[in-house]
């Protein structure tokens, strides 16, 4: 049987050296991702905002027009309204209103009764008052901050420090580049992006943790290739696993996002852009890094076997 | 390397046995495996109510209202009080958690200090050097009035939503004074949260004989209380009813209560208990052609004048209803009065149409994306493609073997993590199968490629998968409902797929190697 080689064997790609270009990508990234976040803000969900969001199924296409006129003029604020999924489901999105927690479901029996017969069927209700806002906005910081601070301190313990700062580097750029492109995209950023940000990074994290291990074992193996080489050769090493494990899960993620539902979409784009910049983040940004923080290559040397592999494993 | 020991190739076969044993019930239906011991397989996963459609609600109480309530009695206590002992005081009042007030006549003070301390024996006296009286409740009465209030609730809320026929509701209390309702296939979830609203404290009091009516503005007699009507008409009219504060009789005493006709008026009629019925009887008897006040959470429902003593203990509340609202009135008042008023903090409800269509739309997704992930390992990998979607494939019966095992809940975010393990449970194979072409370029032999390929992997492999667990956990610990799911799923698949793409392919290949002993490696 025939195998297929995505990559060829013994590639000799110079990443290392074209790393001032791919700084400058990722340093621009970064800035535009900030100032977007900054300047422009994230489309928060009701999650965050408190709200309310119904989706219906009306009976044939929906007037959209119709509804928002109908609807805003409900005096409940402003009512956003969008096609979701088909051209018979709407979703609609009431701002938080006035007043404590009591006052938030009135409005959704004023939505109700004010739609009234055009709809066919309500697929979906969701309310979040201000208390719960306010909470699950700060389980998700603190769940942000967590999980990277816990992924940071096991690379710390697994390898040297610097492979621990090069990976909050990559990890950081990751992050921060999927909340820019909800900024700019304007997608919802609900409980369930936060949870794709942790993915990705847990996603980001691995990826640069394989090529992390080639690295210490070449570093211990070779001891006289200069660093840049050594970084090119462990990249290229793995590189056709780099691009494997990719594209099997952007694979599965592209089933996710065609067929999975409206409801599910957004999660698979964050997962989808995480995975590419991901993969990008690990070969073009943590290990070039390494270059700058000098990490020590080790006392046993062995030419011929590195000696994690001396460990027996049955 | 080709020593396998048996008693592995055992415990690897064991397992894949009771995954498939553990996952057939989610292809044959629960009933199957009826009348198997609790452990025994016969689980169906449990899904979440995002996919079976149902209503989760997230319930307040109002703690500071049943405080509050208990402040106003120990002040008209007190008031009583000092009236029955003929002293002037002043200032009576609540004033932070405690009840305050001053004598004109500091001689009486010890007096009647004795005489209060008798009204409640949970509250502590307090008396300042410049004489004010203060009754307060500790902070542990507080704490345990209010804890023994949101007990309470969350008995009334089970009462009412098992009279709305919910099959299987939870309800469960969260943190202080929280409820947490989930509902799943509820039909009408307004109903639901309409029912779950009103308090429902029902009581009857007489009406003011000398003016029965007003408006807001009218001014009150000691003891009485203007309340608004609960017909509409009569509240456009602004008009209030003068209610006699005393409770005369409160819906603690009733016993039943059902939606009924009267002259093809939906009404509600009612049944006290013994005490109720003989109460009622005695109240009727004496007040014969005055207005009885029907008082439902504030409001006025009725005020009928009492023609004849009613000494049968029951009666009927008659109103401006709609045949849905008598039913819903005669619901709460079997189910009984809230002790404090429920705000809805959170609402979440899936209409049953699309959570089968989230189902359906997972489903696609998880066989597409699996059909690409193999069709893919297949063309890269070859042979040992086949053997790597042999663990994947086996990788999901276990995901969800474990899932039924532990009755965990699947929502569609855990779905999602399921169709991301798909993609990422082929990475370890990966890991190895590119570990072994590395060793067979370098010149290695069939065996000891495959050998180093698994030695050298093995630790990648475990670095890799402990950060993506990390982020999972932490998900799981911090998450809510939904992401709840998401990573359980997410780390159930990690755990497995090491277990299906490390041991199982190897036990696989191994054999394999036995059999064909080859002298290249087809990779």
């Amino acid at each position: 049987m025939k195998t297929l080689r995505l990559v060829p064997n013994n590639t000799k790609i110079d990443f290392v050296n074209k790393r001032m270009i791919t700084f400058v990508i990722s340093a621009l990234l970064v800035v535009a991702s900030s100032g977007l976040f900054l300047g422009k803000g994230l489309n928060l969900g009701i999650d965050f905002l408190g709200g309310i969001l119904i989706e219906v199924r009306t009976n044939g296409p929906a007037d959209i027009g119709g509804l928002r006129t109908q609807l805003n003029g409900l005096g409940l604020g402003e009512v956003a309204l969008q096609e979701f999924g088909s051209v018979n489901d709407v979703l609609i999105r009431v701002q938080r209103q006035e007043g404590g927690d009591g006052a938030q479901q009135g409005a959704i029996d004023i939505v109700k009764d004010a739609l009234g017969s055009t709809i066919a069927e309500y697929r979906r209700t969701e309310f979040v008052g201000p208390t719960v806002g306010a909470e699950l906005k700060r389980a998700a910081t603190w769940a942000v901050l967590a999980a990277i601070g816990a992924i940071l301190l096991y690379i710390w313990l697994r390898f040297e420090w610097q492979f621990g700062v090069g990976a909050v580097i990559a990890l950081s750029h990751d992050v921060i580049t999927t909340i820019g492109l909800f900024s700019l995209l304007a997608l919802e950023f609900n409980l369930a992006t936060v949870a794709a940000v942790l993915t990705i990074a847990g996603y980001s994290i691995n990826d640069t943790v394989v090529i992390y291990d080639r690295v210490r074992e070449n570093l211990r193996r070779y001891k006289k290739m200069s660093l840049i080489d050594l970084f090119n050769q462990s990249i290229n090493e793995t590189l056709s696993r780099t691009i494997m494990t990719s594209l099997t899960t952007l694979l599965a993620l592209f089933a996710l996002y065609i067929f999975g539902g409206a409801v599910i979409r957004g999660f698979a784009v964050a997962l989808i852009w995480g995975v590419l910049i991901g993969t990008y983040s690990s070969v073009a940004l943590a290990v070039p890094v390494l270059l700058y923080l000098r990490p020590d290559r080790g006392v046993a040397a062995d030419e011929d076997e590195n000696p994690t592999a001396e460990q027996e494993v049955p | 390397m080709l020593h396998f020991p048996p008693w592995k190739k055992i415990l690897i076969s064991a397992v894949c046995v009771f995954g498939f044993l553990y996952a057939l019930p989610n292809l044959f239906g629960e009933q199957a495996f009826e009348g198997l011991p609790e452990w025994a397989p016969g689980k169906q996963i449990n899904l979440g109510l995002d996919l079976q459609g149902g209503s989760h609600l997230l319930l307040e109480v109002e703690v500071d209202a049943v405080i509050r309530e208990q402040l106003e009695a120990m002040v008209d206590a007190l008031r009583v009080t000092l009236r029955t002992a003929r002293v002037r005081y002043t200032g009576l009042g609540i004033e932070g958690n405690g009840a305050v007030f001053r004598l004109r006549d500091p001689a009486r003070n010890e007096d009647i200090r004795r005489q209060i301390a008798e009204l409640n024996p949970d509250a502590e006296i307090l008396l300042s050097a410049d004489g004010v009286f203060r009754m307060q409740l500790s902070e542990e009465a507080i704490r345990d009035r209010q804890s023994s209030a949101v007990a309470q609730s969350i008995e009334i809320v089970r009462r009412r939503i098992d009279e709305t026929g919910t099959r299987e509701p939870t309800i469960q209390r969260q943190g202080q004074d929280r409820i947490l309702v989930q509902l799943p296939g509820v039909k009408d979830p307004e109903r639901v949260k309409r029912l779950l609203g009103k308090t429902a404290k029902l009581t009857f009091h007489l009406i003011n004989a000398t003016q029965p009516t007003g408006d807001a503005s009218t001014k009150v007699p000691p003891g009485i209380m203007l309340l608004p009507s609960d017909d509409p008409t009569e509240l456009a009219q602004n008009r209030r009813y003068l209610v006699r504060k005393r409770v005369e009789l409160s819906g603690d005493t009733l016993i039943d209560a059902q939606a009924t006709f009267q002259n093809n008026r939906p009404v509600v009629s009612f049944r006290f208990n013994s005490i109720g019925a003989r109460k009622f009887g005695d109240i009727t008897a004496q007040n014969v052609g005055r207005l009885l006040a029907i008082v439902l959470d504030g409001k006025v429902i009725s005020a009928p004048n009492i023609r004849e003593p009613i000494p049968g203990g029951s009666g009927i509340i008659t109103g401006q209803f709609t045949t849905q609202e008598v039913q819903d009135l005669a619901l709460l008042l079997r189910a009984g009065a809230l002790p404090a008023p429920l705000n809805i903090l959170e609402e979440r409800t899936v209409g049953p149409g699309l959570g089968q269509d989230s189902i359906d739309s997972g489903r696609i997704a998880s066989i597409i994306g699996i059909v690409l992930v193999t069709i893919f390992m297949v063309v890269v990998y070859g042979r040992f493609g086949i053997m790597a979607d042999f663990a994947l494939i086996l990788n999901l019966v276990l995901i969800v073997a474990v899932l039924s095992l532990l009755q965990a809940t699947l929502t569609l975010p855990g779905i999602a993590g399921i169709v991301l393990t798909i993609g990422m449970a082929v990475d370890a194979n990966v890991l190895i199968f590119e570990r072994i072409r590395e060793e067979v370029n370098n010149g290695r032999t069939p065996i000891s490629a495959i050998d180093a390929g698994y030695r050298r992997a093995i630790i990648t492999i475990v670095d890799s998968n402990l950060t993506t667990l990390i982020a999972a956990v932490l998900l799981f610990a911090f998450g809510s409902g939904p992401i709840k799911g998401f990573a359980i799923t997410l780390a159930i698949g990690i755990v497995t797929s090491m277990f299906t793409a490390v041991m199982v392919t190897r036990m696989i290949l191994v054999t394999w190697l036995r059999i064909t002993r080859p002298q290249a490696l087809p990779i």
